[in-house]
């Protein structure tokens, strides 16, 4: 028996903002894989809950007219994982979705719940943060569009207003995945139902002789007290060439913009050393499908 | 604490049911007496709760009762063919002494039995993949991929 007060079932986004307003700390629950844990672990108690899993709009995928491709935040990983759009323009998402608990989990978390939830281990963050996605937020008054760069504010903390907006969907600009190609690499201590000890993706775009980067977008999950990018390290290396150089430098400099703590799961000196080993290999994987030339991979 | 009514299919039959706000799915199965629903971890990990909705796997530990209205809830209880037969993953199993304890059983089957009505056949590492989600505490992974392998498996 969990400790709900109350459950609201949304059937649109209106409903659903009206509830919030109505009921003041109300917690809104997706797939609820985060939160009924919570709920039975006792740290949440006596909650009011809106579902928004009645919500036709939040769940989907489409490619807009602008090419732009538009996730609803409630669409599950499963979903996303075996998506036709996704798997041909963004495989990187698809990868990341793969590797979220376990098939149970995958066909009811959603990718909304797992940014909302503001977890520094979120399987999505990472790969999310390399594509430089923005996030579509819906309150009573107005939409914001927000990128992704700008939503996690803290451990734990993501910009989003819980009292009274809504997540509604994720966005891939057209020139946020054409001409890139991309890796998530997550480290656990088991292969499967592990919650990230560290997560890598890495972006690539190469000019069109295959052998000089044109861009790198480099994101960690568990790296950093939240999903960070390496800004420092990703202008440096424009125009590289795809070498041991390039390997080299993201071995050397890569922790200069990183902070990785000690925890249960592990110590410093191991996310350390799996920062400097999964990001190279997560650039070297990215450009091997961005069809780069092979020379020094 | 109120009391709300519930419609969905249970195992092909249309069920109607009442329960209290903040119980799982677990819960309300178990009540109507589908006790092959185990509760194991009750946090989603263990996957000894497992059933499929509208044909797919979830842990009904963590899916609240309010979800299931109006879908199609199969637990192992509504496996077997109408004239009793063993499903074949149920055989499966047994040939295999894919059963040791049987706690994990009823959500293995399940998953298996997910599996099966794909109508794709999978790799043994495929295989180990799709069972991610079950803990055997008796540690009998390999007589379970063995009993999914005879059926479902790429040579089968």
């Amino acid at each position: 028996m969990y400790d709900i007060q109350k459950y609201f079932s949304a059937h649109s986004i209106a409903e659903a903002l009206d509830l919030l307003r109505e009921y003041p700390g109300a917690i809104i629950v997706a797939g609820g894989t985060d939160i009924m844990v919570h709920l039975r672990q006792r740290k949440l108690r006596d909650a009011v809950l809106i579902g928004i899993r009645e919500i036709p709009e939040l769940n989907g995928i489409h490619l807009h007219e602008d090419r732009s491709i538009v996730i609803g935040a409630g669409t599950c990983f499963d979903t996303i994982y075996q998506d036709t759009l996704i798997n041909r323009y963004i495989p990187i998402l698809a990868e990341a979705a793969n590797q979220v608990g376990s098939p149970q989990i995958r066909h009811v978390a959603t990718i909304g719940g797992n940014l909302c939830n503001g977890a520094v281990s979120a399987d999505s963050a990472p790969s999310l943060l390399a594509m430089d996605v923005k996030l579509e937020f819906r309150s009573k008054e107005s939409t914001r569009i927000l990128p992704i760069s700008e939503f996690y504010i803290g451990p734990g903390k993501t910009a989003l207003q819980s009292d009274h907006e809504l997540l509604t969907a994720i966005i891939i600009p057209q020139e946020n995945y054409e001409n890139w190609n991309g890796c998530y690499l997550k480290f656990g201590q088991r292969n499967a139902m592990e919650i990230s000890t560290l997560g890598c993706a890495a972006a690539v775009k190469l000019e069109k002789d295959k052998t000089h980067l044109v861009a790198l977008n480099l994101a960690f999950g568990v790296a950093a007290a939240k999903p960070v990018r390496c800004p420092r390290l990703e202008s440096s290396v424009v125009g590289m060439a795809a070498d041991d150089m390039l390997w080299q430098k993201i071995h050397t400099e890569v922790l200069s913009e990183l902070n990785p703590r000690d925890s249960w799961r592990a110590s410093r000196e191991l996310r350390e050393q799996l920062i400097r080993t999964l990001s190279v290999r997560a650039v070297k994987k990215a450009i091997e499908r961005a069809g780069g030339k092979k020379n020094g991979l | 604490m109120g009391f709300k009514e519930i419609n969905f299919i249970l195992n092909g039959k249309p069920v109607t049911t009442t329960f209290s706000e903040g119980e799982s799915l677990t819960d309300i199965l178990r009540n109507l007496g589908m006790t092959s629903v185990k509760k194991g971890c009750e946090a989603g990990e263990c996957g000894a709760c497992t059933v499929l909705l509208d044909g797919k796997s979830i842990n009904s530990c963590i899916y609240l009762a309010d979800w299931v209205e109006g879908h199609d809830i199969l637990t192992l209880e509504g496996v077997r063919a109408k004239d009793g037969s063993l499903h074949p993953i149920q055989q499966a199993f047994i040939d295999e002494a894919a059963i040791q304890c049987g706690f994990c059983t009823p959500g293995l089957i399940l998953t298996g039995v997910e599996l099966c009505n794909s109508g794709k056949k999978y790799t043994r590492e495929e295989l180990r993949e799709r069972v991610s989600g079950h803990l055997c505490r008796c540690t009998g992974y390999e007589n379970i991929i063995n009993a999914l392998d005879k059926v479902i498996g790429v040579n089968s």
